[in-house]
């Protein structure tokens, strides 16, 4: 499969009245034709700037690209005009929000909304758009496709709305499709019925998703591929395999011991990560899980570690998993996997 | 809807009445009486033109009175003019104020709309500044230092314009432009706040998600979710405008309506000051309904079915 999307060493930074923030730390990713990948992380470590940074949405001031390339079928984006990104947005990469009851306008039928983008990107009829738009809306699932193309927003329920949002990202049949966070708006019956909806359509039509979440169980459902991300950078990445079995990095670990699950002793309560991420506007010079690390190390204070291949496409940022600590590791594994926490 | 419009007629009749109630004993409050300034008037006089105008009958009886009057439509004589009617005053000066307000408020709601897209479109930028700066001149200069101006640059320097009177088209040009700029600044500010709430809302990503061209955006999706609030003091300012406006009417020498509104309550003229209250407000209901409706048209999910409440 081919590469369709490449993000390398992107750094977003924001300027506001208290100073720069750094929301995005140089991101290294790609993308797989047909392929779905996650990226993970907890609030502000700078998922969805890096999803509106490939959109190239974000409002410019006060955001601006500092460094890197994000390259799309051979193109750099970053570089790409206004005229250029208008061709792209929605009809090769489109995107779905998260929450489906702000992101259709109130006062538009559902139809127009999606018959917008079909007559944007292509050269046909009024009456052919419409055909299109109701194909899609039957797609992904909606009932009475001709009743609801004449409806409002209002007039749906907040899983309909998502449905008609996914229909409204699919009706050109993009390349590739952002969902940032598409189920955290919605209760835990209609999330799974989305996620079974976008895997569908993924198999049918061979469209590759990035998928934004901080919901692991969702990750693990239906990725092939996680980019674990924190402080605005990415700290590991890998299949979703090797990523819930051998976490390398240790906020990896972290995050999926964080996570309850049924098997659980009731007893014995959640470990969370204590502590909280660092402040963007002056980011740590070392590695930044560093003061909320269990098993962090002299090293991480003042120097950041490098990704490196830890084996079958699983990268990790961490110095317990850097070459050099490899051959140190077999002398103190104890001393580094127990010892020092402070 | 005719459900609707009838509810909303009855609440009109009600809201009249009591407009005219609390005028009516405001008005008997203030000291003083339509004749009473003229001191050379024999006392005999004086007491047959009270009985003529029923004045020297108990409040409570004038008030039954004059509601009953009203309800035949009839607002009664002017105490001050000896052959005209509240009715021939309205008649004869309505129109001209109406013409007058309904031109000045294409201006206000044109323009205003205008400067307020732009600047939510270049916030904080040269655009943004300019558009404020004309927003709170029109706000802050009366609009007689604003008629004078334009009477003397417009009209005198370069005559353009006629001076004053109320003749031919061209005669209404500057009282329309004077009487545009306060309503033309408050569209203009609350438009521009609207705008940058709107172009601040999800749907907004989404369109341009979508790759729509920034313009389509804004006309399509900002602009008419933006109107709601504009739309809602669109009915007060007009009803303001369209009734008259005794500075303005007074300076060009316009026969509107505005004059009698202001020399009514200075002569304790009892029905021209009931009279135009009641029209005034008969007029502020009826833009108030027209403003609701429009609601419905702008924003599907506000229905008028409601009726009950």
């Amino acid at each position: 499969m081919g590469k369709l999307l490449e993000v390398k060493n992107l750094r977003i930074d924001f300027k506001t009245y208290g100073g720069e923030v750094h929301a995005v730390r140089g991101v290294n990713f790609e993308v797989k034709q047909g392929e779905t990948i996650g990226i993970v992380g907890e609030s502000g470590c700078g998922k969805s700037v890096t999803a509106k940074a490939i959109m190239k949405l974000l409002a410019s001031p006060p955001a601006r690209y500092k460094e890197g390339s994000i390259t799309f079928n051979g193109k750099n984006l970053i570089e790409a005009s206004e005229r250029e990104m208008e061709r792209i947005r929605g009809n090769e990469i489109s995107m779905i929000f998260q929450d489906p009851m702000t992101s259709l306008n109130p006062t538009s039928k559902v139809g127009v909304q999606i018959m917008e983008s079909v007559l944007k990107h292509n050269q046909i009829s009024r009456k052919k758009a419409y055909n299109h738009a109701l194909e899609t809306l039957q797609l992904v699932g909606i009932p009475q496709p001709e009743k609801r193309m004449e409806q409002y927003p209002h007039e749906f329920s907040g899983g309909m709305r998502q449905r008609a949002m996914i229909a409204m990202a699919l009706v050109c049949q993009p390349k590739l499709l952002i969902a940032d966070e598409p189920t955290t708006a919605l209760d835990v019956t209609i999330q799974a019925q989305i996620l079974e909806l976008m895997k569908d359509i993924q198999k049918q039509s061979e469209t590759a998703i990035i998928l934004i979440t901080h919901d692991l169980g969702v990750v693990a459902e239906i990725c092939d591929r996680v980019v674990v991300m924190y402080a605005g950078k990415v700290v590991e990445s890998g299949t979703v395999l090797e990523i819930f079995q051998n976490p390398e990095h240790p906020y990896t670990k972290g995050l999926l011991k964080s996570v309850p699950r049924f098997d659980m002793d009731k007893s014995v309560p959640l470990s969370p990560i204590i502590g909280s991420p660092p402040d963007l506007f002056s980011p740590p010079k070392g590695c930044s899980f560093y003061p909320r690390c269990d098993y962090a190390m002299k090293i991480c204070k003042d120097h950041d570690p490098e990704p490196e291949d830890v084996g079958n496409g699983q990268i990790t940022a961490c110095w317990l998993q850097h070459s050099m600590a490899k051959v140190m590791n077999t002398h103190t594994a104890t001393n580094v996997g127990g010892g020092t926490k402070r | 809807m005719l459900k609707y419009v009838l509810h909303r007629f009855m609440w009109a009749i009600i809201t009249l009445w009591a407009t005219i109630t609390i005028t009516f004993i405001i008005m008997h409050s203030i000291p003083g009486d339509p004749f009473a300034k003229e001191g050379t008037m024999p006392e005999s006089v004086y007491e047959n033109l009270q009985r003529h105008y029923n004045l020297d009958k108990p409040k409570i009886v004038q008030y039954f009175f004059y509601l009953k009057q009203v309800a035949l439509l009839d607002f009664g004589p002017s105490l001050k003019s000896k052959t005209l009617t509240v009715n021939d005053y309205i008649e004869k000066g309505f129109p001209v104020s109406f013409h007058l307000g309904a031109q000045a408020m294409i201006i206000a709601v044109f323009f205003g709309l205008i400067l307020g897209v732009i600047a939510s479109l270049y916030r904080k930028r040269w655009p943004d500044y300019t558009s404020m700066i004309i927003a709170i001149i029109g706000i802050s200069v009366p609009s007689f230092v604003l008629a004078t101006l334009l009477i003397n640059f417009l009209a005198v320097k370069w005559s353009f314009f006629p001076v004053a009177t109320w003749k031919s088209w061209s005669h209404t040009v500057l009282p329309s432009i004077a009487l545009a700029m306060m309503p033309l600044a408050y569209i203009a500010r609350l438009m521009r706040t609207s705008m940058i709430e709107v172009l601040n809302q999800d749907y907004i990503l989404t369109a341009k998600a979508k790759g729509l061209r920034k313009n389509a955006v804004i006309i399509k999706h900002a602009i008419r979710n933006a109107l709601m609030p504009v739309v809602t003091i669109l009915g007060i300012l007009t009803a303001n405008v369209v009734t008259g406006s005794f500075v303005i009417e007074h300076i060009f020498g316009i026969p509107g309506i505005g004059e009698m509104f202001v020399k009514g309550i200075m002569n304790r003229d009892y029905p021209v000051i009931l009279g135009s209250t009641v029209f005034y407000s008969a007029i502020l209901i009826f833009l108030i309904f027209i403003v609701d409706v429009v609601y419905t048209w702008i924003d599907p999910r506000i229905k008028v079915t409601g009726a009950s409440k």
